[in-house]
């Protein structure tokens, strides 16, 4: 830290910086930086945000990688039903259930459930949730505002460690003798509000609790931190109309955050009590083996709609940062502005406000009342116009740009074609006539895996690679980059579009196996094909992992501040910045995050004051 | 001011400010319960009975509890050692008087027969008040370190101190809100 205090400027941001910055005394009071003074406090319990954001990313990508092996073991056993899978047994151990005459080793139906719930909540929770927008909402929430960190960088470091806990316990609950929870990620009553409903149901539902509880805890810490820094740490000169659509769009997901993950938590503290307390809040008279049980007058559809209420937000919270990333990424590498920066901003806001009122969309086959449905269906194909808008406007960013196809853009475009792809089949499924007969079938899976999914995971990896170098000062690997895209987009089409036909053609999702329906045996082979591109999709993550821990310690050194050309604060800080992200006094903002190709200039950074007589965006 | 916000330039607090942001995450959570009761309620099946009337000198209890609180800061930064001391003692101990009241509340429900697992109608009760009566707790200890800050350290108003005070009192005045809100619903519901 010393030696960077010290190091004299060597660009023309720095001279601004030191010319025109802004000097808040941070240096003074921060002498010899107490957060990151020893191992422990650099790397384990780190206030700075870039670490975080760093441990978010790993424990993130950890939780990639074990929920999709659990959907490669699911889809095994969908493509090869009658293939042994005694070769897991050293693996999954008693799951593997081997009939004695045949020596054919198969997946025990009860962990099937369970690998198809784990698969659910850890992708929506811990990968898509945490691992995205809590990695670079750290990143780039004070980074991109001139903040020299969070609001409250303890409780940014509690929220990190949240999230850590509830994926211990959750992982944890994978090792049960009775096996992990297996009702779903829903976790619907009554399979998860009676202990006894299914093996999963008793400790592993009780562990799945307690660690999702831990997560909203997680969630809550991290959104008041990120509201409160946009709304009150933006440096001088950041007005809300300069911020680069990257923090709109985390503010935004922060809010929805901060609203629903409270829902969520009190339709949990309902299931304890009807599991542990005898209430009877969502259960209604229930029989087993012909004895009924104490529990009457609950019902079960109100726990749909609490968990809902956080549900539909829930994708929102998923795709909005992709989106704020895509938006940013694009503009950089096609060096153009973004295209109707203001209309972007008023989608992001339309998106998180209508997010709240679409929930039973969800319910449609859950007995809502019709007249009912009507209104959730008239908002929900609403939302289809700021998506549309946004759609316009990353194309019209591409469209006549200099585009640079680094890794980084490439994803951003592959996040776009998804987005697209799986945003018509939502106008399918937001008719409530239509989605009574699509709900129950494998059109579902498709759709949002590839709207929320995959598009997510799109929006991430451009991410990974645009903010790789601000956040190791090395490059990741280009070439391994490129392949890693096609492959990816490839196997995700091949994984996904054939899902939409046996969907349409009515195969069922949530089956075990379809060999005793004569009339699903036509898509044996399209299950095969389907099981096939998961897994070689799933081999080139396996490339981007390789390159992305390569890359930390051997990636191509990172010699420019500026190496993308970027007009945003976070490329006017050292390489690699220390605690306080900038050396010496906070940079000062004059102008909008999107002047590329203005008057002839490649790019203006928002450092660079206005000149005479320039016409300014905002 | 902790040092790692001193950087802040603007007019709110931002630790105020997240304080802010987080109640209003409170208050989906208990949003959402409510609403949770007005559907179930609708659903029928649902237990009609009268409400204790202890949770009405609770009611009371916290009210007062948050007056005495108000002028506690008030005498804090008029210079007013002791009233401060006092009244800031005196909310405390009226918190846990409340706790103590819900607690008799509890016990008058289970003597009308209205246990836990009797009908959603109770249970909601229980739910709703244990909820507010652990939000009440976490007050409770924001209490319980002002008043260590109070009777320990010197007497002394400056901008960390006054912040403490700030933020303990809009705590303290939100979860009694909360629970004015919830005892006003769970009134206007059984009048319906």
């Amino acid at each position: 830290m010393a030696n960077v205090l010290t190091a004299a400027p060597h660009s023309e941001e720095d001279v601004l910086i030191e010319q025109m910055g802004y000097d808040d005394h941070f240096h003074e009071h921060h002498d010899g930086d107490k957060f990151q003074s020893s191992f422990i406090t650099t790397y384990i319990f780190s206030q700075d945000h870039k670490m975080i954001a760093k441990q978010f990313l790993i424990t993130g990508m950890f939780w990639g990688v074990i929920g999709g092996l659990m959907s490669l073991v699911f889809r095994l056993q969908l493509g090869f039903p009658e293939e042994s899978l005694s070769w897991l047994k050293p693996v999954l151990g008693k799951w593997i259930e081997i009939n004695a005459e045949t020596g054919m080793g198969a997946l025990s139906p009860d962990f099937y459930y369970a690998l198809v719930t784990m698969h659910g909540t850890i992708l929506v929770f811990f990968v898509l949730t945490a691992g995205l927008s809590g990695t670079f909402s750290n990143l780039l929430i004070p980074l991109q505002l001139g903040a020299r960190d969070m609001a409250s960088p303890l409780l940014n470091m509690m929220s990190y460690w949240f999230f850590f806990l509830a994926g211990l316990i959750m992982f944890i609950s994978l090792f049960l003798n009775t096996g992990p929870f297996s009702g779903g990620w829903t976790a619907y009553p009554p399979l998860s509000a009676l202990p006894q409903a299914s093996t999963g149901s008793g400790a592993g539902m009780t562990l799945w609790l307690i660690s999702l509880v831990f997560f909203v805890v997680s969630v809550l810490l991290g959104g008041i931190n990120y509201i409160t820094t946009v709304l009150n740490l933006r440096t001088k000169g950041m007005n809300m109309w300069r911020m680069p659509l990257t923090i709109w769009a985390f503010f935004v997901t922060a809010i929805l955050g901060l609203l629903s993950f409270p829902v969520l938590a009190s339709a949990f503290f309902l299931v304890m009590c009807d599991r542990g307390l005898g209430t009877s809040f969502f259960l209604n008279e229930i029989f087993i083996g012909g004895k009924a049980l104490d529990h009457v007058g609950g019902s079960p559809v109100l726990y749909q709609h609490l968990f809902w209420f956080l549900g539909h937000p829930e994708v929102y919270i998923i795709i909005l940062p992709a989106m704020g990333i895509v938006s940013e990424v694009l503009a950089v590498h096609s060096r153009k502005p973004v295209f109707g920066y203001k209309a972007m901003v008023f989608s992001i806001l339309a998106i998180g406000f209508l997010s709240f009122i679409v929930w039973a969309h969800h319910m449609f086959m859950s007995g809502v009342n019709p007249f009912l449905a009507n209104f959730f269906v008239v908002f929900t194909l609403i939302i289809a116009v700021p998506s549309a808008v946004k759609v316009f406007n990353w194309i019209a960013t591409l469209f006549g740009g200099n585009i640079r196809f680094t890794a980084a853009v490439l994803f951003g475009i592959g996040f776009v074609s998804m987005f697209i792809s799986g945003g018509l089949t939502g106008i399918f499924l937001g008719n409530s006539a239509i989605d009574i007969q699509m709900h129950d079938t494998y059109f579902v899976v498709a759709h949002f895996h590839i709207v929320m999914g995959v598009a997510a995971f799109f929006g991430m990896y451009a991410g990974v690679y645009h903010w790789f170098p601000k956040m190791y000062g090395r490059f990741m690997n280009e070439t391994l980059g490129k392949l890693h895209f096609w492959g990816t987009i490839i196997g995700a089409y091949l994984i996904f579009w054939p899902m939409h036909y046996i969907g349409m053609a009515g195969v069922p999702r949530r089956y075990y196996r379809f060999d005793t329906f004569q009339t699903f045996s036509q898509f044996d082979d399209m299950n095969k094909f389907i099981t096939i591109a998961a897994i070689i999709t799933f081999g080139f993550q396996l490339i981007m992992i390789i390159n992305f821990f390569y890359s930390i310690w051997y990636g191509k050194k990172v010699t420019d501040k500026n190496p993308w050309g970027a007009t945003t604060l976070e490329w006017t800080t050292e390489v690699d910045p220390g605690h306080g992200n900038w050396a010496g006094k906070l940079p000062v903002v004059h102008r909008w995050a999107y002047d590329y190709g203005k008057d002839g200039v490649e790019f203006i950074p928002q450092t660079t004051p206005v000149k005479e007589g320039e016409k300014m965006e905002h | 001011m902790t040092d790692d916000t001193s950087f802040s330039r603007s007019k709110i607090h931002p630790k105020k400010f997240a304080l802010l942001v987080s109640c209003a995450s409170v208050v989906m959570l208990f949003a959402a319960l409510t609403s949770a009761y007005v559907v179930r309620q609708a659903a029928g099946n649902w237990l009609e009975f009268p409400l204790p009337s202890v949770f009405w000198v609770s009611t009371i209890t916290l009210i007062v509890s948050s007056f005495t609180l108000h002028f506690s800061y008030k005498s804090f930064l008029s210079g007013n050692a002791v009233v401060y001391r006092g009244l800031l003692l005196l909310s405390f101990l009226l918190g846990i008087l409340f706790i103590y009241l819900q607690y008799k509340g509890w016990n008058a429900l289970v003597d009308i027969g209205v246990e836990l697992g009797t009908n959603p109608s109770g249970s909601f009760l229980y739910v709703l008040s244990a909820l507010h009566a652990a939000h009440i707790l976490g007050g409770l200890a924001a209490l319980f370190i002002a008043i260590l800050h109070a009777f320990i350290l010197p007497y002394e108003v400056t901008e960390k101190r006054k912040l403490r005070f700030e933020m303990t009192q809009i705590y303290w005045h939100f979860v009694d809100l909360l629970w004015i809100y919830l005892i006003v619903f769970l009134w206007l519901q059984q009048q319906s």
